[in-house]
């Protein structure tokens, strides 16, 4: 077997997965030195620990929801677990259709209300004011001096929505501790009383409010920007910007109108009548309530006075998000201890170990040395994947779940197989009495197909799996693609090239006894199979034509000789050969 | 290893043959009695054993327990929730498991904070769950979605493969009866059926096709000059190639079940009903079915599926034609030779 130039290709392959497992590992350590990646994958919550809920939001009027109002709803609660001071939250889409929130820990009772409670945006008027604090017992009014309304209310800002009740409820309103479980949505027909939770610059306020006269809906769009002076110079003050659809336009000129004449009856900047103020408020809590300085009939408000310019994006985020009433059903929640998540990861690698352990072995039984190939293919094809998943884990933020253990586990099976489909290849050119050479690039040619079909199988259940699971089992999904798109890559680029160079060294060249290659041992070469047994023309499997060219036109040629050969002993042997015997039952 | 290799080559050359073509009318009824079976045991049991994540409920996982008494926890759930029945199981080793009806947060607390304290273990070894009565419905849903969307794409890549028709309809007929036969067995063992038992279970299709392609790949090849050759019929050349690939057949199910199986193991074992046990156990149960499909089903059924064609009836005849030509010419010599 002359030494040609044909190794040097394979070499050439080996150089470039050297160069490929390099750079991953270089961008890898780049990442990890300038402190924003990791040498360890990121875990997922089930192994981290925590708690992980899956939401599905939900519009009210039942309609369906689309993409951009999924991400809105994801803007949503995002804010929202941010605002609760719950650091490192995931928060993401799934199918489309749910948002998944995971947190770290256990979340208060707070929070969760807080994630679920829908976004309820609504303008009410306000009728009166008062300090935050409730009035202590003894000052409430007496029962015979509550308000009792003479007439029906003629519009929003009639005081004669405030009845005994409404009264004695604001009075006692606490909004220096107030109840944040808002469950309970308020009737937008009815008077309410509520708070303006108190900020660093203004303490708590608290109100009672007229009915709903503008929806959240009927909000177009939000913007904030720096207000400009009445020569157009930009000033350093803060603005929030509403812009209301038709609908809104007509009705916020109606009220703007009406509360108009409060302020300009009040005596303009230096009253105060709080029927002036219009509250926007947000899941039952006022956010903001600015006065009415002007009638608006282009449905284009400034809301002015006192803003930074975080609190003026806040607020004009709030007006966003609040313009889209989603609410959220929790479809499942799991809280997963630290100890359990640990526990399973342990359990998860060790499995990982054993499953690895028990397929070195048996690739060790079945192909002696050829089993290293495997060994060290499975070693190259889990080096790519980890590094693939800690980038992945840096740059997509991907993590890794127990389902995704389960996948890397499932694929060590996988991986192998196509190891195993390719030797049987080799093993079976042997058989047809070709040299180990041309029986690599033989069984390659055919193994290949196979291989690419087969993965491409996996790639498809992957795929499919990635994108209509649900719950948390994804990961798995993902890890099997991503194991299969590294199993491709190592048989090409490393156990090929790498039976090539193999099969020039002496050992598997020559078919070592421990080569797991041994022509002898795959009954090659001998015709004479003991037991007084001649290998019959009938036994002699039909060589199938290959429409190969080069190295593999000459393995054709060679066995056309050795076939020749064989051919001519038997035809020697028959004499004393009994007729070709039907094989089988 | 030696008598394995030489059980290879055996099969290689056809000197060793097992007739899995020929007696495909056993394997066939075999494989219609046992997807009969599947589907009426469900029918009769009324269903598959659900897990929490379709029924809806509250789950508890107690870690490092003190004591796997089943009356404690129930004890605990009652004493806040006078009425209600929860199932409790000791699942693998020192772990309990705690099913409920829905609770309420307030509920669930309480509760957490009870078994805590009845099993004596700390805080951190309380997992929870919830799920809400739709999800499951959900889940369902998307799992259907996910087999009709999987078996449509995987004919149309089968299709694009092997260029016709009938390998397709073989190997997709190969992965239904696996799929069925996996179902049942599940049905049978009350095993719980949960999300992560569907994936597994969608993941056996895979592997099921996978298998199939290998083997049909051989089976084009063997059968690629089938209309020059005497030397055997289409339904021989079949068998021959499931013969031939039967080794690798065997490697790759050992090497592909060995990890699983650590995983069930592991799984089972020591961690308790969880995604782990639940994938693997699919996974084992569908592995060894999807290999015994290709092999007793597919591949027959794509020699009965054309064995009727015009040319192959015509080569089988040929081929009956030589081998009566060569019984009479040896049986001319026999006496000769007496």
């Amino acid at each position: 077997m002359a030494r040609t130039g044909r190794n040097k290709p394979s070499l050439r392959v080996l150089v470039w997965l050297g160069v490929i497992l390099a750079a991953m590992t270089a961008v890898l350590a780049g990442g990890t030195m300038s402190g924003v990646a990791s040498w360890s994958p990121k875990l997922a919550l089930d192994l981290e620990g925590g708690t992980q809920m899956i939401l599905a939001p939900k519009v009210e009027g039942g309609s369906d929801i689309n993409e951009e109002q999924l991400n809105q709803a994801v803007a949503i609660i995002r804010q929202r677990v941010d605002g609760s001071g719950v650091a490192e939250a995931e928060i993401s889409t799934q199918s489309g259709r749910n948002v998944v929130v995971s947190l770290p820990g256990t979340p208060s009772t707070e929070t969760r209300a807080l994630i679920q409670a829908s976004a309820d945006m609504n303008f009410r008027p306000v009728l009166v004011t008062g300090a935050g604090a409730a009035v202590p017992a003894a000052e409430r009014t007496p029962a015979a001096q509550l308000p009792k309304p003479t007439a029906k209310p003629t519009n929003a800002s009639d005081s004669n929505w405030i009845t005994a009740d409404v009264q004695k409820q604001f009075e006692a309103l606490d909004c220096d501790n107030p109840a944040q479980d808002k469950q309970e949505r308020s009737d937008p027909a009815k008077p309410l009383v509520t708070c303006e939770p108190a900020t660093d610059q203004t303490p708590a306020i608290k109100y009672i409010l007229g009915p709903v006269e503008v929806k959240g809906v009927e909000i177009q769009g939000s913007t904030f920007q720096l207000q400009q002076g009445a020569q157009g110079a930009v000033t350093n003050e803060w603005a929030v910007n509403i812009q209301f659809n038709a609908e809104g336009t007509a009705k916020f000129k109606t009220v703007t109108e009406r509360l108009n004449q409060f302020y300009v009856a009040a005596g303009g900047e230096t009253g105060s009548d709080p029927k002036s103020q219009f509250a926007i408020v947000l899941d039952d809590q006022v956010i903001s309530a600015p006065r009415s300085q002007a009638v608006i009939t282009d449905g284009r408000p400034q809301i002015t006075g006192g803003f930074t310019e975080q609190s003026a994006k806040a607020l004009s985020d709030q007006l966003r998000f609040g313009a889209l009433p989603i609410s959220f059903d929790i479809q499942s929640e799991q809280q997963i201890s630290a100890t359990l998540g640990g526990e399973q990861l342990r359990m998860g690698l060790l499995a990982g170990l054993i499953g690895l352990l028990l397929v070195v072995v048996y690739s060790l039984f079945q192909y002696r040395a050829l089993g290293f190939v495997t060994i060290l293919s499975l070693v190259v094809a889990g080096a790519l994947t980890y590094l693939a998943i800690a980038i992945l884990g840096w740059t997509e933020n991907y993590r890794l779940s127990l389902a995704g253990v389960a996948g890397l586990i499932v694929a060590i099976g996988q991986t192998a197989d196509s190891f195993i489909v390719y030797f049987e290849r080799i093993r079976d050119e042997l058989r047809e009495g070709r040299g180990l050479v041309s029986a690599v690039e033989n069984g390659w040619k055919r193994a290949k197909r196979t291989v690419l079909a087969s993965k491409a199988v996996n790639l498809l259940a992957a795929l499919v799996l990635y994108f209509v699971a649900v719950g948390n089992v994804r990961g798995f999904a993902f890890t099997l693609g991503l194991t299969a798109i590294a199993d491709l890559i190592v048989v090409f680029m490393f156990t090929h090239p790498t039976l090539q160079q193999l099969a020039r060294t002496r050992f598997f060249g020559e078919g070592h006894k421990f080569s797991g290659l041994d022509p002898e041992r795959l009954g090659a070469v001998p015709l004479y199979r003991g037991a007084g047994r001649l290998r019959s023309p009938e036994d002699k499997p039909s060589v199938v034509r290959a429409k190969n060219t080069g190295a593999a036109a000459e393995a054709e040629r060679r066995m056309t000789i050795a076939e020749r050969r064989r051919a001519e002993q038997q035809e020697q042997l028959a004499g004393s050969s009994k007729g070709p015997a039907k094989e089988g039952k | 290893m030696s008598s394995f290799a030489k059980f290879g080559n055996e099969l290689y050359t056809g000197k060793r043959s097992y007739d899995f073509v020929g007696s495909k009318k056993i394997w066939f009824a075999v494989a219609a009695v046992l997807v009969a079976l599947s589907i009426l045991i469900p029918a009769v049991k009324g269903g598959f054993n659900l897990g929490i994540e379709f029924r809806g409920g509250s789950e508890f996982t107690v870690s490092n327990v003190k004591t796997t008494e089943a009356s404690v926890g129930e004890k605990a759930v009652h004493d806040v929730v006078p009425g209600s029945v929860p199932r409790v199981a000791n699942v693998a080793g020192t772990t309990m498991r705690i099913q409920t009806d829905k609770l309420s947060d307030d509920e669930t607390l309480k509760i957490k904070e009870g078994l805590t304290k009845a099993y004596g273990v700390t805080d951190n070894e309380v997992t929870s769950t919830f799920v809400g009565p739709t999800w499951g419905a959900d889940v369902t849903k998307q799992a259907l979605i996910g087999l009709v969307v999987f078996v449509a794409l995987a004919t149309v890549l089968m299709a694009l493969y092997f260029r016709t028709w009938k390998m397709s309809l073989s190997a997709i007929v190969g992965m239904l009866v696996t799929m069925f036969i996996t179902a049942g067995v599940y049905a049978l063992s009350d095993f719980e059926v949960t999300p992560s038992a569907i994936i597994g279970f969608l993941t056996v299709l895979s592997y099921s096709l996978y298998d199939t392609v290998v083997v049909f790949d051989k089976i084009r090849e063997n059968t690629a000059d089938i209309d020059s050759s005497t030397r055997r019929t289409f339904g021989e050349e079949v068998n021959l190639a499931v013969n031939q690939t039967l080794v690798r057949s065997i490697n790759t199910m050992m090497v592909a079940i060995l990890p699983v199986g650590a995983i069930l193991f592991i799984g089972a074992g020591l961690l308790g009903a969880g995604t782990l046990r639940d994938l693997s156990l699919a996974l084992f149960v569908g592995i060894l079915i999807g290999t015994a499909a290709t092999i007793f089903i597919a591949a027959p059924m794509y020699a009965w599926l054309r064995q009727g064609e015009a040319p192959l009836v015509k080569q089988a005849q040929r081929v009956q034609q030589r081998r009566a030509d060569a019984a009479a010419k040896a049986a001319a010599a026999e006496p000769a030779k007496a």
